[in-house]
């Protein structure tokens, strides 16, 4: 089982009120409530955060990318993975993801991602999104071609990984005369390329049909359930029976020594007034042409205060109550997390252990607690149970590689 | 006088789109805005009393079906010239509303001679010299529309307690928009540059307060047409038609029949 720490990274710093009497943490709301001092006391905090995980032991660092928006620091996910490569020796730096249809130019990304891949000596997972709505409107990126971008930017990258150059390409988005980096990654096929996501479908199918992990983002059990299934039922269509080294999870956890204080910090979690992303209208978030089609009638009357957030907006005491929260001391936490595995039966794990205000000393307590006995014990469990990662299961990197492809098992008619 | 409109659907360009068709006489061609049209206005009407009027769904838009090829309002052009094309009619008149005018001006640049008249109301597919066009991206499907209205009575006329169809509708016209116009946000930075040769007379009419198009972009068409006149609507706002239905239809009669 690969276990890994994560963090939004966020801005802590700056003054909350002005959000709230604003009325979004997102998109719109001012940069003029950036302080950059404290985004260098905390960016730098950050990285201390990671080397700590490291030398406490976790297997991974997870990292994402957002922008326009205080509950995530990280504008460009490939900078911290660069510093990562360089500073660290044995994590793995796992991206989830880079936001691929942001991105104008995928061969400058697959550039970027294999020198990191030979900075860091070939411990890269370079994962991809979508990204989220109020993305492509901060970098002006039509979201109506959204998926299109996402999946052609995913096949130019991995063309360039998989094939020697110079090669042209004509695509419906990105055209490239030359096409010829002088950077590719160590990591042979190419590296491991996993995809997290909450809510689309279609991506869980994409990401199944690549033979991709797929890291289902803190759905509640019942949620991920489905997500497997779906998952599973596409494999099978594809030929191949997907295990738990396909299946990642990630879920927000705080230890501290006492419960008390667990419970302080994990309040924290809810700091985006319980929004991941921050305030926002709805239709920032879900621009028109970004959602998928099925859910358009239900979205639209969301959209305009007619119905409740399809998403739900559980209270804290909810979230800890479903196990979609964990808080309190190793012991505790490490039995709610069994709970969890056992019901997720996940490969990979990613710990979102710290959000909002916690202060430094308390992330550093939780970080040492976390990756030196609750990782251990999590993974200890997890053998017993035989979830492999995708390293430890030897598994294809994608399924063109696979060796052990069946029948195809036709889809069921709905 | 009540108007008889009957739907049809024509293949343009591989793709099945919807014209509502009334009145007899010369030949009309309206172009809807970006958030689509309702079936039936009394603008239409007025219209169709004097004229043969055809009242298209842009590709993408309302009952037409959606070309996944359709780029820009330019290819939006080809499709509804060809549309003529396919009716047979000729010595046409375009209306473009907004976002349709856009489409009617590049139409007119592509055929500088072939059309009668030019009308463009509060129409967007240029820069506007001061200001910029509003964006929808960032607001509600229904603050959109609310504010291309000066007088909200007018919204509500027309629009009521706005069904959750309609709301699917707006959502499905933005994502259009978006497909078509995203960036440069509704505007063509060539257009300007083609304007100069129309032959066609060009009424250019603005509503005195058009929230989405800012006027300057008005005085802009009107100077770059080479045989243009523009008037304003007073306490109007960006959907003019259906804001002062009668006031509108009669400085398009007036000006066509002229």
């Amino acid at each position: 089982m690969h276990m890994m720490y994560f963090t939004e990274q966020p801005m802590s710093a700056y003054d909350e009120h002005a959000g709230l009497a604003y009325g979004a943490t997102a998109l719109n709301f001012s940069n003029s409530y950036f302080d950059p001092n404290e985004g260098s006391r905390l960016y730098n905090e950050y990285l201390e955060d990671y080397l700590l995980a490291e030398e406490y032991g976790a297997d991974g660092i997870m990292l994402n990318e957002h922008h326009n928006a205080p509950f995530c620091m990280q504008a460009k996910t490939n900078v911290f993975a660069a510093i990562l490569a360089a500073t660290t020796k044995r994590v793995k730096i796992v991206i989830l993801g880079n936001p691929l249809p942001l991105c104008d130019n995928p061969i400058r990304m697959a550039e970027e991602l294999a020198m990191i891949d030979m900075i860091s000596k070939g411990r890269l997972v370079p994962g991809f999104v979508r990204g989220g709505g109020q993305e492509q409107l901060a970098s002006g990126v039509n979201p109506a071609y959204n998926r299109e971008r996402f999946i052609e930017a995913h096949d130019l990258i991995q063309k360039i990984w998989s094939e020697p150059g110079p090669f042209r390409w004509e695509g419906t988005h990105y055209q490239h005369r030359v096409v010829n980096p002088w950077a590719v990654p160590m990591q042979k096929p190419y590296p491991r390329v996993w995809v997290p996501g909450v809510l689309s479908k279609e991506t869980i199918i994409w990401t199944a049909q690549q033979r991709y992990p797929y890291i289902a983002l803190n759905t509640s059990i019942d949620h991920t359930k489905e997500i497997w299934k779906q998952y599973s039922d596409t494999a099978a269509e594809n030929g191949y029976t997907a295990g738990p080294e396909n299946f990642g999870y990630l879920i927000r956890v705080h230890v501290q020594d006492t419960e008390e204080k667990a419970l302080q910090n994990a309040r924290q979690f809810m700091w985006m007034q319980g929004e991941f992303t921050g305030l926002a209208h709805p239709v920032w978030a879900n621009p028109s042409g970004y959602f998928s089609p099925s859910g358009r009638r239900n979205f639209v009357q969301f959209a305009t205060g007619r119905a409740i957030n399809p998403r739900g907006s559980p209270s804290f005491e909810e979230q800890l109550a479903s196990t979609m929260i964990i808080a309190g001391t190793p012991d505790q936490v490490i039995e709610k997390l069994k709970y969890v595995v056992e019901n997720t039966r996940p490969g990979i794990m990613g710990i979102w252990a710290n959000d909002g205000n916690v202060s430094r000393e308390d992330r550093q307590r939780c970080i040492k607690l976390l990756c030196g006995e609750v990782m251990p014990a999590v993974k200890e469990f997890g053998a017993k149970l035989g979830l492999k990662d995708p390293f430890e299961a030897n598994a294809p990197v994608h399924l063109r590689y696979s060796t052990d492809l069946k029948a195809p098992v036709k889809a069921a008619a709905e | 006088m009540s108007v008889v409109w009957t739907d049809t659907v024509k293949e343009i360009a591989g793709t099945k789109m919807h014209v509502s068709r009334a009145g007899s006489g010369p030949t009309v061609l309206v172009l809807h805005h970006d958030i689509g049209t309702v079936d039936r206005l009394p603008f239409y009407d007025a219209l169709a009393a004097k004229y043969d009027v055809l009242v298209p769904h842009h590709p993408g838009w309302g009952k037409s079906e959606r070309p996944q090829w359709l780029r820009h309002p330019r290819d939006m052009a080809a499709m509804h010239t060809w549309l003529l094309a396919e009716m047979g009619a000729k010595d046409v008149s375009l209306v473009g509303l907004g976002f349709g005018g856009w489409i009617a001006a590049e139409m007119a640049s592509q055929s500088p001679t072939t059309f009668h008249r030019l009308v463009l109301i509060g129409a967007m597919g240029i820069k506007p010299p001061e200001g910029d066009i509003a964006d929808q991206a960032i607001v509600s499907y229904i603050d959109y529309p609310r504010s291309g209205f000066h007088n909200q009575d007018n919204f509500a006329a027309v629009y009521g307690d706005i069904s959750i169809d309609q709301l699917e509708q707006w959502d499905i016209c933005r994502e259009m928009s978006f497909r078509t116009a995203w960036k440069p946000y509704m505007y063509s930075q060539t257009l300007p540059h083609l304007l100069g040769g129309v032959r066609t007379p060009a009424l250019v009419i603005w509503g005195d307060d058009d929230r989405i198009v800012p006027i300057s972009a008005g005085k802009a068409y009107t100077g770059a047409l080479r045989n243009a006149t523009m008037t304003t609507v007073a306490a109007c706002g960006h959907f003019a038609e259906m804001e002062k239905p009668a006031e509108v239809a009669k400085l398009v009669t007036d000006f066509i029949s002229a």
